[in-house]
């Protein structure tokens, strides 16, 4: 397979077909927006969606981590939908995040859906995060060499009359916007005007995740 | 069936109180046979089905029973004088509901039912009282009527649904004598005659003495049909008396003989617009119809702008705003129009007085469908409606001919009573556990009394019950949030009040595709692709689909409400469009048309095309093709599959001609190339239209099936649908549309409402992805029951594709060409045209990235 990659502030990392980024020199694996118990948090108010969204996303989880191997693991905020998403956790669930902590340092970064993470599950709670010259956060600033999630972006690609939508990485070089990587996790498209302030010169490009590859296509080519 | 003239034993004056003979006399009519029938059924206490052509007196002969019964009734009636509390010991009982129930697919038809019900009522001084509701009924009056009921209640059947799920049903419907189903044929061949075959069910068992009456355009299987219109008993079949009304005059139905070049594909007719218009100019009102909305717009553009003489024709399709449609309608019924371009969006419902030409562009479809728009000429029964069908390329030459021979000999193709979907039974199990809580074993037998559920297995009901419930899954964590719970003695109550009213918000089987507004603003010109500023509001156009927006890039042009519009830009729910100067649009169509070649009339092109000797009838241009395709090629035969394989400018192309409509097509085109690919012949695409597939690549086809490599018998095995088809389905853009309504319709999600759009930035979540997760933790779950079960003849057309492969298994007759065959061309034309179908992401992704690439090449160069 071929590895497509991301450079941001002279770090270069792999995009991988999942959603989330690795720092091979680091290895350190870096995924947004879980949302965890998604699926639970609409049952409680009558929506009664499919209950295995976090079992779908815990097992992309562990096979992204199976494939890279990192020593590090960063989980870029809003990996739980709501403040009380944890307790929801099935016995299962809360096992196969534990398996994925074993022998690495995990890092919870909090995000808008998670303010206050929860203690009992292992790993690391931070607000943000700087290596070198990489900050992890949840909401991006704009601010040179930000690696943020939050907005979930998604491109939509046309030609001769049928388009396809994906979620992608969103990147200017010298900051990214990571995709959402949970099971349930809608999309905003780049076009958005969100979009638009963290990357002022428009310039940026979409890494869409495709079936078998990440394409790189210029935001302006999207919609 | 042969028609059955009926003959009442009754006299008609003992059927018909002198009042009513009076006032027949008075306006010079008599009564018709059938209305008589319809009499004599209801004092023989049986429910019946009117099948009679539109013009012959319908709607009166369906109310005349009810009219003459009440007209016995005490003259005075004040508003709730009548209602009388009776005490039945342990509680008071109102009574006093209503007599007769009226359900029609319209609301625009109850309206104008009640209006022309008015006139006989104060003609002949009947003490009835007649109402209408519908979703535009105001809230105060949709109060009196549950506690003041009229005698007629005229409605629809999503209203009926939220009737029978308030407290005040028992009380409305207990003293029902009647129900009248007005254009049933058209409501019984969708998910809302399942929803109305329910509340049928439950009105059996409030009121048992209830009697239907079914109104219908013919069909193919009256007997059919007439089951619907009375219980079913268990392991049973049961149906209501049929009245066929006589009398009609057959109707004139010619093709138009083109002066012009036949076109070998498309479907816009352009070629016979000169001919079109003077048939609008020789007559008084011509309906000119089409089956697609972009037709419609394509065609009344060019109408207008060879209208010399200042006709007055005018455009009607859905997607019109509502206020433009309604002042069409109006100008119609004031006589004030020569000619309207409309789709199926006329096809039923109103009298529009005096049309003397219908007019239908293309494809007619359906034998059944064609007479059904015919009848809309002329609604007086003496006179014979006019007809004259213009088909838009050779191919629809044939299906115009046997569609013509079709009517000639009143040969039907609607199709078969429905199997009730089980999305829609979960709407009504939740609707009836609103009203009142019920026994599921109860309750699935009154469910088994509807006709479309009679054979519903116990499994799949109680399946439903539990999807209701707390969604039906495997793993059970949402007890807690149950929708509907059991009490101590095991009836099914709603568990809060929260609950009820979500059910009220979403009951209805009608899903919209998410449709977006269309506004006019003024170009900001420059180039594509820009989010500058754009001034806001703008002329609102009307709404179009928001599938079709989303392969627009912005700069393309189409047709929209009968101009050419550029797509500027798309804010939350508005799409903004500019007036654009080209004469041919960018993107010709929307999605195409919605109904799929009848099996039918398939049959008959096929047995037209194998038997030379019924070619004369042809026109000239079509006979030669045949003929030339006879000494290129061969022409197929009925039984058999005809496959072509030729070169054509460095790729290999492969066409087959199953004639079984667009969307059974595209499913075997596509389930084709994946295992073309599979068998590595490296296919590129492949276009399918309502005859043919052809299917392209980069190996030599012709040399692969020679050569044994491709075994033709193997690659159209029936077994595609097996591991292949379930392979796709997994990512199907249509399977997923199809998943997303059942969604919607069985009430895991909440429909959208106008108002509460979904802002852009703030997507809950998608249908989409739910569709994968569930398909992939428990593939057996109800809804992927309920949306496979859609597949089979919705967008995907499975069950015609399987029946296909299955009757030209092992009789397919290939022909290696050098060239591309005369019967080929049309199909080949369509690339290009068509929108390519096949969903390889990676492909359409790296195309567009190419093109990124060499963008940058060619600037640097």
């Amino acid at each position: 397979m071929r590895v497509s990659r991301v450079t941001i502030s002279d770090v270069t990392f792999a995009a991988d077909l999942s959603g989330a980024l690795f720092w091979d020199e680091q290895r350190l694996l870096v995924v947004s927006d879980l949302h965890l118990e998604k699926g639970s948090s609409f049952a409680t108010r009558g929506v009664l969606l499919p209950p295995y969204d976090t079992i779908a996303t815990l097992g992309r989880l562990a096979a992204v981590i199976s494939r890279h191997d990192p020593r590090v693991v960063i989980a870029l905020g809003d990996s739980f939908h709501d403040r009380s998403a944890h307790e929801r956790l099935s016995a299962e669930d809360r096992d196969a995040v534990a398996a994925l902590q074993s022998g690495r340092d995990w890092i919870w970064i909090s995000g808008n859906h998670d303010p206050m993470l929860p203690r009992d599950l292992g790993g690391t709670v931070a607000d943000e995060v700087a290596i070198g010259p990489i900050t992890f956060r949840h909401e991006p600033t704009g601010a040179y060499g930000e690696i943020a999630g939050h907005l979930h972006p998604k491109a939509r690609v046309s030609a001769r009359g049928r388009s396809m939508e994906r979620r992608c990485f969103a990147s200017d070089g010298m900051r990214a916007v990571m995709p959402a990587f949970g099971a349930y996790a809608g999309g905003l498209s780049i076009r958005d005007a969100a979009f638009a302030k963290i990357f002022p010169q428009n310039g940026f490009v979409a890494h869409l995740l495709g079936d078998r590859r990440v394409h790189a296509i210029a935001a302006s080519r999207c919609y | 069936m042969p028609p059955r003239i009926l003959q009442t034993s009754t006299e008609p004056a003992a059927l018909l109180p002198d009042r009513f003979q009076a006032w027949f006399a008075a306006r010079g009519w008599s009564p018709r046979a059938h209305q008589l029938a319809l009499l004599e059924k209801a004092r023989e206490d049986r429910s019946a089905l009117l099948i009679a052509p539109t013009g012959a007196g319908k709607t009166l002969a369906g109310f005349l029973p009810t009219l003459v019964e009440l007209s016995a009734q005490p003259l005075t009636r004040d508003a709730g004088a009548k209602k009388n509390l009776v005490s039945t010991g342990r509680s008071v009982q109102r009574s006093g509901g209503l007599h007769t129930l009226y359900i029609s697919p319209l609301k625009a038809l109850a309206v104008d039912i009640a209006r022309n019900l008015e006139r006989p009522i104060a003609e002949m001084g009947l003490p009835i009282k007649v109402e209408t509701r519908t979703g535009d009924t105001p809230v105060s009056r949709r109060q009196r009527q549950r506690r003041y009921p009229p005698d007629v209640l005229l409605t629809t059947p999503e209203q009926l649904a939220l009737l029978l799920s308030s407290d005040d049903a028992p009380f409305l419907f207990s003293s029902l004598k009647r129900i009248v189903l007005d254009e049933l044929h058209a409501l019984v061949t969708s998910k809302r005659g399942d929803l109305l075959s329910l509340g049928l069910a439950r009105l059996w068992r409030l009121a048992p003495q209830m009697r239907a009456i079914g109104l219908s355009a013919t069909v193919a299987e009256p007997e059919q049909l007439a089951r619907f219109l009375v219980p079913q008993p268990d392991g049973k079949e049961r149906a209501a008396d049929i009245v066929v009304a006589g009398g009609a005059a057959p109707p004139v139905v010619e093709m138009l003989d083109t002066r012009e070049r036949l076109p070998w594909a498309g479907h816009s007719a352009r070629h016979a617009l000169p001919e079109i218009y003077e048939l609008i100019k020789a007559n008084k009102t011509t309906l000119v119809f089409v089956n697609t909305r972009s037709q419609a717009e394509m065609l009344f553009q060019n109408l207008w702008s060879m209208n010399d003489d200042g006709l007055a024709i005018a455009l009607h399709h859905g997607s019109l705003d509502v206020a433009q449609r309604r002042k069409v309608e109006d100008a119609m019924s004031a006589g004030r129009l020569r000619g309207v371009v409309c789709t199926s969006s006329l096809d039923l419902g109103v009298d529009w007085g005096d049309v003397d030409l219908v007019v239908n562009i293309g494809a007619p479809k359906g034998s059944s469908r064609l007479m059904q728009r015919i009848g809309r000429a002329n609604h007086r029964l003496d006179e014979a409606s006019r007809a004259v069908l213009v088909p838009a390329n050779r191919f629809e030459v044939l299906e115009c001919r046997v569609a013509i021979d079709a009517i000639a000999e009143n040969a039907q193709d609607t199709p078969p009573l429905r199997t009730g979907a089980l999305d829609v039974l979960a709407q009504h199990v939740l609707g009836c556990a609103c009203g009142e809580p019920f026994f599921s074993d109860e309750l699935y037998g009154e469910v088994r009394t509807a006709a479309p559920y009679a054979e519903l297995p116990r499994q799949d009901f109680d399946d439903v019950v539990d999807f209701v419930a707390s969604g039906g899954y495997a793993l059970k964590t949402y007890e807690r949030f149950a929708r509907i719970k059991q009490d101590k003695e095991g009836r099914w109550r709603v568990a809060n009040p929260k609950v009820r009213q979500s059910y009220r918000m979403n009951v209805g089987t009608i899903v919209e595709d998410d449709m977006l507004k269309v506004r006019l603003v003024r170009s900001r010109g420059g180039g594509t692709g820009s989010t500058g500023v754009i001034a806001r509001g703008g002329r609102l156009l009307g709404e179009i689909e928001e599938a079709f927006i989303e392969g627009l890039s912005p700069g393309d042009t189409f047709v929209f409400s009968g101009e050419v519009v550029r797509y500027e830009t798309l804010v939350e729910d508005q799409v903004y469009v500019s007036r654009a100067h080209d004469k041919d649009p960018k993107v010709p169509s929307y999605m195409g048309g919605k109904f799929p070649l009848s099996t039918y009339l398939a049959e008959r092109v096929r047995r037209l095309l194998d038997n030379g000797r019924a070619w004369g009838g042809l026109p000239e241009q079509v006979r030669d093709w045949l003929s030339l395709q006879k000494d290129v090629s061969q022409v197929p035969a009925v039984r058999e599959l005809l496959v072509e394989s030729f070169p054509r400018a460095n790729k290999h192309y492969l066409v087959c001609y199953p004639f079984e409509g667009r969307l059974a097509h595209q499913t075997l085109g596509m389930l084709l190339t994946r295992r073309l690919e599979r068998a590595r012949a490296r296919p590129l695409g492949f276009v399918a239209n309502e005859y043919a597939v052809a299917i392209w690549g980069l190996g030599d086809l012709s040399f692969m099936i020679r050569d044994g490599w491709i075994d033709l018998n193997a690659l159209f095995d029936p077994d595609m649908l097996g591991d292949d088809l379930e392979a796709w389905l997994a990512e199907s853009a249509l399977m997923k549309r199809t998943f997303r309504n059942c969604a919607i319709i069985s009430g895991l999600i909440a429909r959208r409402h106008t108002g509460e759009e979904k802002s852009r930035r703030q997507v809950l979540f998608s249908t989409d992805l739910v569709y994968d997760v569930l398909r992939k933790h428990q593939a057996d779950h109800v809804l992927l029951r309920a949306a496979r079960a859609d597949a089979a003849t919705g967008l995907l057309d499975l069950r015609r594709l399987g029946d296909m492969l299955m009757r030209i298994h092992g009789r397919i007759t290939h022909r290696e060409l050098d060239h591309v065959s005369p019967l080929a061309v049309p199909v080949m034309l369509e690339i290009g045209r068509e929108s390519v179908y096949g969903e390889a992401a990676d492909e359409l992704l790296a195309e567009a990235a190419d093109e990124l690439v060499k963008e940058a090449m060619d600037r640097s160069g």
